[in-house]
């Protein structure tokens, strides 16, 4: 047997070390649809408990729409189940293409490439597109996906300090004699909560003649005023060149992501990109209901305005209640609490009051920055939102954190 | 000529550091210890070439050669 005794003490011991450092990951199981209130199971064996949820990327509410639902049901019923083949053997149907072109419009672009899910996107682009002669010059908070994908390419690589634009402007100029310039970013920050200056960096790669990439998984459907996205929001539409983005949060929650943007940059991602060509698209019925979910999105506003109306209102409540707040207006709102304990501590005081929030802390976040991250959806109604807060306010009084700074809170539980 | 080591050690805190981490020495461990990260080392080693006037090899940029002031500066002289 190859599985020696050796080979599993060391697997045991190392997974002993990240449970001692506190960083074993657990699973809590839901019982239930992904939506506003949801069952979970919590500690595992613990008969289910009605929660609502205030830590689900389902920004718009349309993970459990009925109308989605019923879309995946008739591309079950039209297309079947599974393709058994990659696309470009025999796993193209007429609904992918059909969903490449409405992403295309929906977001502004020239043309789109579906992707297995956005981190298989961000994993295949740049090695698609880029050679040793290149430089990609990121963020430094971009994405954990978008990391691997620049590891995977052979282009060097530099970094900017987060949405510092004299600090791009410097790179942008030391790396002047490169074929070609990639500035790399995420158009909402997902831990943080606050948006790219995607104006200013559009300027800056006109000025320095560099390719501008957004990976807009935390944005496309509700950022900007009709939900296009950051480029909506910040008013450079048609001058991203390339945007990735994923279908498993806003836009129906299920998976799946692409490759949005310049032509010629889409086509070299048909023809190199690697998750592409190696894996399975997205399944019919997903993209039955993504279809659906971009059909309801370009109909009406209705939905990404109730979505800031109720972000509004839960920074305005957190705030006036005297919680350290991340500052922006997007509806993903971390509550700073800086030390991990106290975020473990204050979501299983939150939980026992019937509400889902999650502690995020080092390695997730910074040393000293740990939190709760609140996300808002729409699909949040104002009494869901009401309890939420009247439970943050009890559990902030029991911590006597209400009204203290960060000094203060960190001189309480230290950082 | 100034001090090699604190132009270095000037250069890494002004590209590198934030407030919650600028207490960095000659002996910080810069890349082992996540002050500076893999990909970020290439504008580190731009600037020590175009300061010094000097070309590293690709080979020599190793995030151990590059992992404390002290080891970069012992790296700039062999190539001086
Ligand atoms: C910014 C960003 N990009 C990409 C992804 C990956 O998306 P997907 O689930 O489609 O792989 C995520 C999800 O965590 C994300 O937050």
């Amino acid at each position: 047997m190859a599985y020696s005794n050796k080979i599993k003490e060391l697997y045991q011991n190392q997974l002993k070390g990240i449970q001692d450092a506190g960083l074993f990951k657990q699973e809590r199981f839901i019982h239930s649809s992904q939506d506003a209130e949801i069952e979970v199971e919590f500690p595992t064996g613990s008969a289910p408990k009605k929660v609502i949820n205030v830590c689900a990327n389902n920004y718009l509410g349309l993970s459990s729409h009925p109308e989605v639902i019923k879309a995946a049901h008739e591309g079950l019923d039209t297309r079947g189940y599974g393709m058994s083949s990659v696309r470009f053997i025999c796993g193209t149907q007429d609904i992918h293409r059909e969903l490449e072109n409405k992403v295309s419009e929906f977001l502004g672009t020239e043309d789109t490439i579906l992707f297995p899910s956005c981190m298989d996107a961000n994993a295949g682009v740049f090695e698609a597109i880029l050679t040793s002669e290149d430089i990609m010059i990121s963020d430094r908070l971009v994405h954990a996906s978008i990391i691997d994908g620049m590891r995977l390419c052979a282009a060097q690589h530099d970094t900017f300090k987060h949405s510092d634009m004299a600090h791009l402007e410097k790179k942008l100029q030391l790396h002047a004699d490169k074929r070609l310039k990639v500035v790399i970013n995420d158009g909402v920050y997902s831990m943080d909560g606050d948006t790219a200056k995607l104006d200013e960096m559009a300027a800056l790669c006109e000025k320095y003649d560099a390719l501008l990439f957004v990976d807009e998984s935390h944005s496309s459907g509700f950022i900007g005023k009709t939900g296009r996205g950051t480029h909506e929001k910040c008013g450079v539409m048609g001058k991203i060149d390339i945007i990735t983005t994923t279908f498993g949060k806003a836009l129906g929650g299920a998976s799946g992501g692409c490759v949005s943007g310049r032509k010629e940059i889409v086509e070299m991602c048909r023809q190199k990109a690697r998750p592409y060509l190696f894996s399975n698209t997205i399944a019919p019925v997903v993209v039955s209901g993504v279809l659906r979910v971009l059909d309801i999105l370009s109909q009406s506003t209705e939905r990404r305005d109730k979505l800031e109306v109720n972000t509004e209102f839960w920074r305005k409540g957190l705030s006036e209640a005297g919680f350290v707040l991340k500052d922006g207006d997007t509806p993903i709102v971390p509550v700073m609490l800086f030390n991990a304990k106290l975020a473990q501590d204050f979501s299983k005081d939150l939980f026992d009051l019937g509400i889902y929030a999650i502690g995020f802390f080092f390695p997730v976040v910074p040393q000293g920055a740990a939190r709760i991250r609140t996300q808002i959806s729409a699909g949040h109604e104002m009494h869901h939102l009401e309890k939420a807060l009247d439970a943050f306010i009890k559990v902030g009084k029991k911590y006597d954190i209400l009204g203290k700074t960060k000094q203060e809170i960190i001189e309480m539980y230290g950082n | 000529m100034e001090d090699m080591k604190e132009v270095i050690l000037e250069y890494v805190i002004e590209e590198y550091c934030d407030e919650e981490n600028d207490d960095v020495t000659f002996e910080t461990p810069l890349i082992s210890g996540g002050i500076v990260d893999s990909f970020s080392m290439v504008s580190l080693k731009r600037f020590l070439e175009n300061k010094y006037k000097i070309s590293i090899p690709d080979a020599d940029a190793s995030p151990e050669a590059f992992d404390t002031v002290n080891k970069i500066e012992v790296l700039v002289k062999r190539f001086l």
